[in-house]
């Protein structure tokens, strides 16, 4: 791309894609086929749960919970281009907050949740101000140490309830909803995905995110074009840890206990793998990638220990041989 | 037990935990400064040789028994198996990344982490293995300090081992190509340096000194799991980065300092042995943010 134009819509002025697969990505990128697309995913996200078992619908669950997540790191790492590997961090925020607050202190989980929301903000200035002029893999080195902090803190307190965690955290109700079958948290899912993707969408379009691109690409030429390199990279971190937050808050909820080691460095590192295996910066890759983390591992369950091996191994094919992802961001 | 008493035994564990610490942040920081890349299956390689000196020692205690020798047998094996991984790991997945942006290899080195994670764990079905040793516990007292005979030999073979790596790094055909590929990969090429053979050494190398320490840890701590790689691995990173990564006697320097923090910071109060870990993960972010290039590092003007 060039340097000095801003960056144009994907969908125009594309030479005719070759291979079948950049055929296939490309029908689904005109503007009307997209539309079509959206209605078409979104009645199959309405009917699932009525035709399939209950058993499947908690793993879709998971998976939208993936897509919230991983779209919030898709903008960190995809757009801005910062290696993190402690952001199940945030995720944890979210949730304790949330169970620490309504659990023990008896606050409604509507009114926690600004809470959740500016506690992960603050992680993020606080993980993200001094680290963010480091080389990008102390900063993922930093990041990681950052997790593993949350989580040994989570552990050590009383207040998260120590190595067992919480449990018994209410679930909640909206306008005398009461929100608590395991349909009910998929529908909650499925509007936090749409929500997350659209956000996604927008943030991509937006001034900040053709400053995010900028940075990615050229950080010297971006500042001399008057953008700040250290608080575009900041507003990155933060805007991914509220994404992270509200997948905790909801996490925390539905499942209605939360322990430490559902915050652990594999966390983080599944998370990442599902952006990176998808495309990193591309959207639909993105929660396609999240399907993949989720599913890959149940369809492979008849292979016991062998499938977190399989997994691996195909992982590590994938970047060897198509290390821009499956679905990647179009580069010219 | 007076202060001074409990002063000289937190030294002496501070002085093995440092030894572990260094051997494999010497492996980090050797595969940083040749080829600029975080290895994250480094401390995997450390469990590989756990394991690999385990099968070793069963193989070899048969005729030379599982006391020193036997378990000295095995430490080579490992360190020969695990050395050839490594150079095999740099081959297939680093060597073709090498052109690739930074942030593809370190998601490679992850993904490689994950499979020797990942194989670990479905060969042993995540249990703990028994190292199980003759080694006893004898030792002898000197005042009121105990020094147990394992403790005196692992520090003494680890400072044999970096000593060893010293003078081959320093004096060396091998050990000047490799400071010289670290400086400058593209004018070694002109000046008729093989270098990847050069690189396919420096994995080898820091790959077995992982396996010793492996080894070693087995057999000292007397059980090994798929997952002991990880915490290690993260540890030594913070030894190489306070030494100043690149460094080898930084490396070296930042293990026994590491561990000589750990040891005293578990009995500074309000720290305690539970807080260990923040306590060092702090100690890792405080260095790269006021002090990035460690103690012995070159300033690399560079921006991210």
């Amino acid at each position: 791309m060039d340097r000095h134009s801003p960056p144009t819509r994907p969908d125009t002025h594309e030479p005719r894609p070759r291979n079948p697969l950049q055929r296939l990505y490309a029908a689904f990128e005109s503007p009307g086929r997209r539309r079509a697309l959206h209605l078409a995913i979104i009645a199959i996200l309405i009917i699932t749960p009525w035709i399939s078992s209950q058993y499947t619908t908690v793993i879709l669950t998971n998976a939208l919970l993936y897509v919230v997540l991983c779209l919030g790191l898709n903008i960190v790492v995809g757009y801005a281009g910062l290696l993190d590997l402690g952001y199940a961090a945030f995720f944890a925020v979210g949730a304790y907050t949330i169970g620490i607050l309504t659990q023990q202190f008896g606050v409604n989980f509507w009114a926690a949740i600004p809470f959740a929301l500016m506690a992960a903000a603050l992680a993020g200035v606080i993980i993200g101000g001094p680290t963010l002029r480091l080389r990008s893999d102390y900063l993922a080195i930093v990041t990681l140490g950052f997790g593993e902090i949350v989580r040994f803190t989570a552990r050590n307190l009383e207040i998260t309830g120590g190595a067992s965690g919480l449990s018994h955290i209410p679930e909640p109700s909206l306008f005398g909803w009461h929100i608590d079958s395991s349909i009910d948290f998929y529908y909650v899912f499925v509007v936090l995905a749409v929500l997350a993707y659209i956000a996604s969408q927008r943030l991509f379009d937006s001034r900040l995110g053709r400053a995010w691109l900028y940075v990615r690409h050229d950080e010297d030429a971006a500042e001399a074009m008057g953008i700040n390199r250290v608080a575009t990279k900041l507003a990155a971190y933060v805007i991914g840890a509220i994404f992270g937050a509200i997948g905790g808050i909801f996490f925390s909820v539905n499942l209605g206990a939360i322990s430490p080691e559902s915050f652990s460095f594999q966390q983080s590192v599944l998370i990442l793998l599902a952006v990176v295996l998808g495309g990193m910066g591309k959207i639909p890759g993105v929660i396609l990638g999240a399907f993949i983390v989720v599913l890959g591992p149940e369809l492979l369950r008849d292979f016991g220990t062998l499938r977190l091996l399989i997994f691996a191994v195909l992982l590590l094919l994938i970047m060897l041989f198509r290390p821009s992802g499956i679905w990647p961001e179009k580069r010219s | 037990m007076t202060w001074y008493d409990s002063f000289l035994q937190q030294l002496v564990d501070g002085l093995v935990l440092g030894s572990f610490y260094a051997l494999v942040a010497l492996g980090y920081t050797m595969v940083f400064g040749v080829i600029k890349l975080l290895n994250f299956a480094h401390g995997d390689l450390y469990m590989t040789g756990a394991f690999a000196g385990f099968g070793g020692l069963s193989l070899v205690s048969g005729f030379l028994g599982a006391g020193w020798l036997g378990i000295f047998v095995a430490m080579l094996l490992a360190m020969l198996a695990v050395g050839c991984l490594g150079v095999v790991i740099e081959r297939v997945a680093y060597h073709p990344m090498l052109g690739a942006p930074r942030l593809s290899i370190l998601i490679t080195a992850l993904a490689v982490s994950l499979v020797l994670q990942n194989a670990a764990l479905a060969l042993t079905g995540g249990q703990y293995t028994a190292f199980r040793t003759d080694l006893g516990f004898g030792g002898f007292n000197l005042g009121n300090l105990f020094l147990s005979h394992n403790q005196i030999v692992l520090v003494a073979t680890a400072a044999v081992l970096m000593i060893a790596l010293e003078l081959f790094v320093s004096r060396t055909l091998y050990g000047r190509a490799m400071r010289a590929v670290s400086i400058d990969k593209d004018m070694c090429r002109m000046m008729g340096i093989n270098v990847s053979a050069v690189i396919a050494v420096t994995f080898f190398i820091g790959s077995g000194l992982a396996a010793a320490a492996g080894t070693m840890a087995g057999a000292y701590y007397g059980s090994i799991w798929y997952f002991m790689g990880f915490l290690i691995g993260l540890k030594a990173f913070t030894a190489a980065v306070i030494g100043g990564i690149g460094s080898i006697t930084g490396a070296m320097l930042g293990g026994l300092i590491l561990g000589l923090l750990e040891s005293f910071g578990t009995h500074i109060p309000f720290i305690g042995s539970e807080w260990k870990d923040v306590f060092t993960f702090s100690i890792l972010i405080l260095v790269l943010v006021f002090k990035p290039t460690g103690l012995l590092g070159k300033s690399e003007v560079e921006r991210m």
